[in-house]
């Protein structure tokens, strides 16, 4: 009960801080808002691997990556005039978000479909170990990708579209990302609740007694990782598209630690921790960052603090203990 | 393809390979005796470089710096095995990740805060800064061969000290039963403070060695501590012969891959394709090789257990 009131007021909290900050004038921190949610959508991602599947990955800025350069490469052909695809058949590029979702969370669920593969053969330290190779590989191949920026990565110059909306308004792409963030929230709530997502936990709590009850749990395993990998993927299609660039930062193993940092600050397993982590990550980034270049000391010493001392992350201190280990 | 060449990356993959080594003996003694897994490694890794440079330039001498460095990082790595790493035996891997992390943005950022945001840059001691004729008429350099050589003795120093001393037999019961031999009057507590500095001196000094090559900067430990993770899945986690075994692999592979892989490409593709294609499949030969040991041995080549 105390949970769910929570939750509620977290989800409240964010739109409520973006129309203040709108009507303030502050359209800097409406952009905040809208980087909190896109990276809450990424946490909520990752805890249905984490939390609901316990499987401790260091691999999901591959997926948040592929999301980003689906945004990157597609805003690339539309300014350049170019198809994405020339032969054997021509593929005109879109600006138009729903098709670059569509296509960049397909990618990453392909993606998390051949790691996970592999790695789900393992579990415990190889498996944290496996995952973070797989998306060094995923890096090196963005770095060394020269046609989409290598290196430099892919400014997009113009934001995506999306029907109806103006993206290039504050407020707006706001709403798309919170809008999206809310529907994260409700698939991860969906599909934690379903015979998938009891079975999916119960891979984590006691692997043996799932067998026993007749489902096996690699496959189960290998459907969550994958789903969690398609709503990162998403997050990471609008993260380029608020920061207007894609390129191999997004991969970077310190992205995979940054969601999972988020996950944990607003606590492991429980539906609103990543959004409460999130804002506690970028209100901790700006407010630091602020005030000193060294602001990582900072966020690292912090961290220390909570996964010794504080277990259970915000969510654990607003919110009382999760009910299920 | 020169007999040359080819030697020259050889050598140039089992220098690779064994400072790849350095750094994967002590994140798998650490994982096979605490079952921890450090992500930090990389920062001891880079301390022993920073430290290297700072001291060899104060002081002129090289080795003085390596010395210093190597002990640096072992001393940092006790520090930090009582202030934090001891806490998290008990936890689960999850918090391991996430107190090691945290570890890392801390040591980054206090490396910028003590030694300036600029690389260092640290030069071959004299001794070794020649180089030495191969046979088929390539100059290899002298110092690489050094590292070859101080990764090869220090390969065979662990092995007496993990095969032939009483430390040592107490570190194979750690790995075999803990509870045992704590039961058995061994001070468990200093045993893994000594096995956790062991791994970070070793750390440092590969850092130290391998900052001479290039430059000495925050966040170098880190692409170098992803390596010897794949080092340690191929090898088998918690084996020190498999760390050997696979950072030569590793390395061998790596260096190997990026040399001929464009070339072998360039045999039926334009030049400019082959070369793109080739380095991008170059970078991610060692990733596809550890799936394809995994595929066929879950375990790793060397599986500690066996």
């Amino acid at each position: 009960m105390r949970e769910a009131l929570v939750n509620f007021a977290l989800i409240a909290l964010l739109p409520l801080v973006a129309l203040g900050a709108q009507a303030a004038g502050e359209t800097y921190v409406v952009t905040l808002a809208a980087k909190a949610a896109i990276l809450a959508l990424a946490g909520v991602g990752l805890n249905l691997a984490l939390g609901v599947g316990g499987m401790v990955s260091l691999g999901h800025a591959a997926f948040f990556g592929i999301g980003g350069y689906a945004a990157g490469i597609a805003a690339h052909h539309v300014f350049a005039g170019t198809p994405v695809i020339g032969w054997p058949v021509t593929l005109e590029a879109t600006d138009q978000m729903p098709l670059i979702w569509l296509a960049g969370v397909l990618a990453a669920g392909l993606a998390a479909a051949a790691i996970g593969a592999v790695s789900l053969r393992t579990q415990g330290v190889h498996f944290i170990m496996i995952t973070l190779a797989f998306a060094q590989m995923v890096y090196y191949l963005g770095v060394s990708w020269k046609t989409y920026g290598g290196e430099d990565g892919l400014p997009i110059y113009l934001r995506n579209q999306f029907p109806g909306l103006d993206t290039g308004d504050g407020m707006q792409f706001f709403a798309l990302a919170y809008a999206c963030l809310l529907a994260g929230v409700a698939l991860v709530w969906q599909v934690a609740r379903s015979r998938f997502g009891q079975a999916l936990a119960m891979a984590r709590m006691n692997e043996a007694r799932l067998a026993a009850s007749g489902i096996s749990p690699y496959p189960v395993r290998l459907v969550g990782f994958v789903l969690s990998g398609m709503v990162v993927a998403l997050a990471g299609a609008l993260f380029a598209d608020l920061n207007g660039f894609a390129g191999p930062s997004m991969l970077s193993w310190h992205r995979s630690g940054e969601i999972m940092v988020l996950v944990i600050l607003g606590g492991v397993g429980r539906l609103c921790g990543p959004l409460a982590g999130a804002m506690l990550f970028v209100a901790l980034e700006t407010l630091l960052g602020g005030l000193t270049d060294r602001w990582q000391l900072f966020l690292g010493l912090v961290l220390l603090g909570v996964v010794l001392f504080a277990r259970g992350g915000l969510m654990g201190m607003l919110a009382g203990r999760a009910r299920h280990g | 393809m020169t007999l040359a060449l080819f030697l020259e990356q050889l050598l140039n993959g089992v220098q690779l390979g064994l400072t790849l080594f350095l750094m994967a003996a002590g994140l798998t003694l650490v994982f096979g005796v605490m079952g921890l897994i450090n992500l930090a490694h990389g920062a001891l890794y880079m301390t022993g470089a920073f430290v290297c440079a700072t001291v060899a330039g104060a002081t002129g001498s090289f080795w003085i710096g390596l010395g210093a460095g190597a002990l640096a990082a072992a001393a940092a790595g006790a520090v930090v095995e009582v202030a934090v790493i001891r806490r998290l035996y008990a936890r689960d891997h999850l918090d391991q990740v996430l107190a090691t992390f945290a570890l890392i943005l801390i040591f980054s950022e206090g490396a910028r805060l003590i030694f300036g945001d600029r690389p260092l840059w640290l030069d071959i001691p004299a001794a070794l800064s020649g180089t030495l004729a191969l046979p088929g008429g390539a100059q290899y350099p002298l110092y690489r061969l050094a590292i070859i050589g101080i990764g090869l003795g220090l390969a065979g120093g662990l092995w007496w000290l993990i095969n032939r001393t009483r430390i040592g037999m107490q570190i194979r019961a750690g790995e075999a039963d803990r509870e045992m031999i704590a039961a058995l009057g061994v001070d468990i507590r200093r045993l893994y403070t000594l096995v956790f500095a062991l791994g970070a001196g070793l750390a440092g000094l590969a850092g130290a060695l391998v900052g001479a090559l290039q430059s000495v900067q925050v966040g170098m430990g880190e692409p170098v501590l992803i390596l010897a993770f794949v080092v340690i899945v191929i090898g088998g986690i918690g084996s020190v012969k498999g760390a050997l075994a696979g950072a030569v692999l590793v390395g061998v592979i790596d260096t190997m891959g990026r040399v001929f892989l464009p070339a072998t490409f360039g045999l039926f593709m334009a030049p400019a394709e082959a070369t793109a294609t080739g380095s991008a499949l170059a970078s991610m030969l060692i990733y596809l090789v550890m799936a394809l040991v995994l595929a066929l041995k879950p375990k790793g080549l060397f599986p500690a257990d066996a």
